[in-house]
């Protein structure tokens, strides 16, 4: 079982070699390293997932990491079914976009840094899943953190990048201070911070309480609405959102892998990880709900008006990780996870494919001055098209079995459900719609870029095109593990294989509800197809035109709500302003400086007049003398 | 309470940078007298080592005790020893000693026999007050510690530097001085004696405790330094010399809450629970407010000599936790400031010495101009930031589960400190390595990436930080049991009303 250790541990070690002698030694080689270390992974997961579904679950302590009084936590792994889904979604594609990444990368001066800190990321990725405690999750969950950061600001020279990777970096941590103090809080409640330990006993916690404020709270809900807190950090939902569409600066193979596929998702699989906490408490079971259909529909509405390319796929992602967690909050678990294991190809997918665009075009971003790459570049349009149509919910495709899942179960499970599905269908009609303006400007019609451009058009490199028709596989045939029973019975596999992690969804419903929600997601994706091709597919002024009716709400989805310029205002400024003016000028400066300075200062005038009285001449000191000696004699006889 | 060793080895390690220094007198040629602190330093080093092996973890009690009648009319004794608490800084600051000889090596070159003899007098200094066991024997080694600090500072500082010295030393004389009545009162009551031990083995009545605590406080709050006695700390760092920066922030600052730890808890156990909530509360003031100051910092010494407060409230607020977690947080938080904080402000020497400019927006795109000490830099940023993996980490994620144990809201607070340091730092990082470089000012620079001689005095302590961030238990095993030892005395206190009823009935039983 010990080979397993070199999952996490074969990334780690190209990340040394690369960073110690890239610069140096090994320079433009730096693939020789990374790519087969993470082919090491890749096959090293998928034997840990032949283990696991031949029934093993392996947990493994290495030593104890910190012991202090009646704290204890180990560092140690845990390869059970959901690990091993995570494993080969991680593994997998990061497999693919390294390779990619030769071809994209080629010629950049950061060559070997940009493997080091790749192989830094899966190695944190890695160790994120594979935890088997709280602690060394948070390990993970703050490496990743650091490698995006990285690699966001991975060309360093732009101050565009590296803010957003300080922004990425310093959001999160919002988020992550409540997971922190969750973590916390789960010890104190438990006495472990070892799944193992932690999830039988959840049961027996129920109705206990933590005194807050004058409120009683239920520790459970606490615990979990502190947990998460940091998924909305990682998972960029609602209000915490702002750092993803800005970590676009990073290389397209960096949003690909990072901000699509894995890093992004690391907060809908610690929620089900977490799922015997979360079943528990109805509270944050709705939260979490909330906060997932809010945010799908929210980030799919600014989609629809954005014009630079990978912007719009961002906003994409932010939407459909608000339909995992839509689906984690009605205790759907797997088909969270499902959904983020299909969503895992075919945007990983439409990023790589955009950034082949990207690459065609020396950095152009705008689709607007795009248009007609159909023809220069036929396997990044086919397969983005694949990809496309799979986000829209096709049938057939993995997309359709995830999403209709997803949607399935939402409305069948009680509660707000049908509410939240109405949420989640609207923001599914705009998820098609925005996929496919995306298809229509970049791909069709003429080219609206400069001749120069025009002039240099051409389809990427095999070594990134293979990339995209693997994926494109992915993302067409990785749903028909989960097919649901109306189609075919007993075929919804990895529902049956992270059953006995994730359990089985409660609620049900008639088979016609079920065709009937099947066929509604299917009508309206296409409606959204339509519409954008009524729009955007022939050269139409339908555009300006709806977009001058309705002015006010073009200007608010455009601008995002102004969500940036909102926080800009109450905190950042705020917090820049105080410690600039009240902190530093006022309180340090005027108040403790004053008093320190201040005292000597008033010593030394005191002494200042004191000596006056030092002046050196006889008579005035004889004239003091008598007026004491006056004053002893009045003291004595009276 | 024993030596395992014939010979008095605690002796031989803190008298023996004095000698060096001593030899240094007769030496003129300044490459000799660099390569002779060198040697001394790393002797100092070689000489302490066997102690760590030696030592005793599953003892609270004193070890390699030397006790010998030094006064006997006044019942003062040559007495030396170390426990789990002291042994750490012990080796921190020999491990500082030599980084501090190295960093020095092209910087300094007027008075460079002066400069040497204050350093290994220094490092005799600390050396001593964390061993001593005798208050006369502490007193001593508490104030020599302060001369060659006001040297270093006053002579080999920057523009400023007569203003910081003097403002150091009138600051740090202030609490001495009130500490020394304390200890004047403890001889007194304690019958004649400056045994601590003993002196911590007597049970005081409360008002007792309640004023000595408060003395002693005096000179700790400087020391460490707590908000709001904490600012002569930006001015004495930014005027210092690396070396003295790093022997400031790496291991003076610490004397304070040492202090804590061996006195005033232990002695007034009662009076530190009765004081503990000022106390955090205090911390906490300290841990946002200078977070919050360093947003406003132009000067990148002074940046960081305010995020020394922000972090010295994490270790005050981890030991007035008064739970296992609280103080095993805190004495590791101490250590890896001294790493941390100490690699900082070698860092910023380093670049100093080749640009000669402190003010952050001279700097700018060095990432690309000197690749390797970005990389080393970035590592003790995040260190500082608390990411798990690295020392930083283990110390403030166990103070901070110290501190909601103790109370919730505490926890709370003091983690939103960890939201600021990652803002400050970031922020910092960003402006000094990465965007453009600075045209103008870079071409006034002599940039050249880190050297062998500064690679390897950086070595050591990242090496530090990733052992500590990934196997803790190294340096945890050394304090388990003393710190268990520590809460038991604070464990019989009685809580904070019935202290004050008591006190209230002490004081009119006086009358």
């Amino acid at each position: 079982m010990l080979k397993y250790t070199l999952i996490p541990l074969l990334p780690l070690i190209s990340f040394v070699i690369n960073i110690l002698f890239g610069r140096n030694a090994i320079k433009d080689k730096a693939h020789w390293i990374a790519v087969p270390a993470v082919l090491g992974s890749f096959v090293l997961s998928l034997s840990a997932f032949t283990d696991v579904l031949s029934g093993n679950t392996i947990n493994i302590n290495f030593y104890n990491w910190i012991i202090s009084g009646d704290f204890n936590v180990p560092i140690g792994l845990l390869i059970d079914p959901l690990t091993a889904v995570m494993l080969i979604v991680v593994t997998s594609i990061s497999s693919l976009i390294f390779i990619y990444s030769i071809g994209y990368m080629h010629g950049d001066k950061g060559y070997y840094r940009f493997f080091a800190y790749l192989s830094l990321f899966v190695f944190s990725m890695l160790t994120l899943v594979m935890a088997n405690n709280f602690l060394v999750l948070y390990f993970g969950w703050e490496a990743v953190g650091l490698c995006s950061y990285f690699l966001i600001g991975f060309w360093f020279e732009k101050k565009s990048a590296v803010n957003a990777g300080k922004k990425a970096f310093i959001v999160n941590r919002f988020g992550d201070f409540g997971f922190g103090l969750g973590v916390i809080l789960i010890f104190l409640t438990f006495g472990s911070l070892e799944y193992a330990k932690v999830f039988p006993q959840a049961g027996s916690v129920v109705g206990q309480t933590i005194n807050i404020l004058g409120y009683d709270i239920n520790t459970i809900t606490l615990i979990c609405l502190l947990l998460f807190c940091g998924a909305v950090g990682k998972s960029a939902q609602m209000p915490l959102h702002v750092w993803l569409p800005d970590a676009m600066e990073g290389p397209t193979p960096v949003s690909a892998l990072i901000h699509a596929a894995t890093m992004v998702t690391a907060g809908v699989f610690m929620v089900a990880r977490c799922n015997p906490l979360f079943t528990l408490s109805s509270t944050a079971m709705t939260t979490v709900a909330l906060v997932g259909g809010t945010t799908a529909i929210f980030a799919a509405s600014i989609g629809l008006v954005q014009n630079d390319i990978k912007r719009i796929i961002a906003y994409s992602t932010v939407s459909q990780l608000g339909y995992m967690f839509l689906a984690l909050g009605m205790g759907a678990y797997t088909a969270g996870i499902f959904h983020l294991y299909t969503h895992a190809y075919f945007k990983a997918l439409l990023f790589l494919g955009s950034g082949s665009v990207i690459h065609t075009l020396h950095d152009e971003m705008n689709i607007q001055k795009m248009g007609g790459l159909k023809k220069y570049m036929p396997i990044t349009y086919w397969t983005f098209l694949i990809a496309s149509l799979s986000i829209s919910g096709i049938p057939g495709l993995s997309g359709f079995f995830s999403k209709d899942e997803i949607l399935w179960r939402v409305y069948a499970g009680g509660g707000m459900g049908k509410f939240l599905w109405a949420l989640a269908t609207i923001a599914a009609f705009m998820t098609a719609f925005y996929s496919f303006r995306l298809i229509y400007l970049a791909f069709h019609g003429k080219f609206r870029g400069t001749h120069e451009q025009e002039h240099h058009l051409h389809e990427s490199p095999s070594i990134m095109t293979v990339p995209l028709m693997l994926l494109a596989v992915g993302a067409v045939a990785a749903g028909w593990v989960g097919i649901p029973h109306i189609l075919a019975p007993h075929s919804d596999r990895i529902g049956e294989f992270l059953a006995p992690v994730l359990g089985h969804p409660k609620g049900e419903g008639t088979h016609a509800e079920e065709w009937f929600v099947m066929g509604l997601s299917t009508v309206i994706g296409l409606a959204g197809i339509l519409t954008a091709y009524a729009m955007y597919g022939k050269k139409t002024d339908l555009p300006q035109k709806i977009g001058s009716a309705f002015q006010p709400i073009y200007k608010l989805l455009y601008n995002k709500y102004y969500v940036d310029e909102l926080y800009d205002k109450t905190i950042v400024r705020p917090v820049l302003n105080a410690s600039q003016k009240v902190f530093l000028g006022f309180l340090d400066g005027k108040i403790i400086e004053g008093t320190v300075n201040g005292i000597p200062a008033l010593i030394g005038a005191f002494g200042e007049r004191l000596r006056k009285i030092q002046t050196g001449m006889i008579s005035h000191y004889g004239l003091v003398m008598a007026a004491g000696a006056l004053i002893i004699i009045w003291i004595v006889i009276f | 309470m024993t030596n395992n060793f014939d010979y008095p080895i605690l002796t031989v390690t803190v008298f023996f940078p004095l000698l060096g220094a001593l030899l240094l007198l007769f030496v003129r040629n300044a490459a000799s007298i660099r390569w002779i602190s060198l040697l001394v330093t790393i002797g100092t080093f070689i000489i302490a080592s066997p102690m760590l092996c030696a030592f005793d973890k599953t003892t609270h009690l004193m070890q390699f005790v030397e006790k010998k009648p030094w006064i006997p009319s006044l019942g003062i004794n040559y007495f030396l020893g170390i426990d789990g608490i002291s042994i750490l800084f012990i080796f921190l600051t020999a491990l500082l000693g030599v980084l501090s000889v190295l960093v020095s090596w092209k910087s300094i070159d007027t008075k460079v026999k002066e400069f040497h003899i204050a350093i290994l007098a220094m490092e005799a200094g600390m050396l001593g007050v964390f061993a001593s066991l005798d208050f006369f024997l502490f007193y001593i080694f508490w104030e020599a510690m302060l001369i060659p600090m006001f040297i270093l500072i006053g002579v080999w500082g920057g523009a400023n530097r007569v203003y910081a010295a003097v403002k150091f030393f009138l600051y740090t004389l202030l609490g001495s001085v009130l500490m020394l009545v304390g200890i004047i009162v403890l001889y007194l009551y304690g019958g004649s004696t400056l045994d601590i031990l003993t002196l911590s083995n007597i049970k005081y009545p409360f008002y007792l405790q309640y004023w000595i605590f408060l003395a002693f406080l005096a000179a700790f709050a400087v020391k460490v330094p707590m908000f709001p006695v904490h600012t002569w700390l930006p001015d004495a760092h930014t005027e210092a010399p690396t070396a003295g920066s790093v022997i400031l922030a790496g291991v003076l600052i610490k004397m304070g809450a040492y202090g804590f730890l061996r006195f005033s808890i232990p002695m007034f156990p009662d009076a530190a629970k009765f004081f503990a909530a000022p106390l955090i509360i205090l911390s906490i003031v300290g841990i946002i407010y200078g977070a919050m100051v360093c947003f406003a910092q132009k000067d990148i010494k002074r940046l960081i000599a305010y995020s020394s407060v922000s972090h010295m409230g994490f270790v005050t607020l981890g030991i007035f936790s008064l739970n296992s977690q609280g103080l095993e947080g805190g004495i590791l938080q101490m250590i890896n400031h001294g790493i941390i904080t100490g690699a900082l402000f070698l860092m910023i020497g380093i670049i100093y010495e080749r640009t000669h400019t402190r003010m952050i927006a001279d700097y700018g795109g060095f990432a690309s101009l000197v690749p390797w000490y970005a990389g080393v830099f970035i590592i003790f940023t995040f260190a500082s930031v608390g990411l798990p993996g690295t020392n930083g980490f283990i110390g403030e994620f166990l103070i901070i589960f110290g501190a909601f144990k103790a109370k919730w809201l505490w926890g709370f607070l003091a983690a939103t400190g960890i939201i600021l340091g990652a803002g400050y730092m970031l922020r910092l990082y960003q402006k000094v390595f990465f965007e453009k470089a600075n045209p103008e000012a870079t071409s006034r620079f002599h940039l050249t990436d880190l050297s062998l001689r500064e690679a390897l005095t950086l070595l050591p302590l990242i090496i530090l930080v990733f052992w500590i961030g990934l196997y803790p238990q190294a340096l945890l095993d050394y304090m388990h049991v003393s710190v268990e030892h520590l809460i038991k005395k604070t464990g019989s206190a009685a809580g904070a009303e019935n202290l004050m009823a008591q006190y209230i009935r002490e004081i009119f039983r006086w009358f």
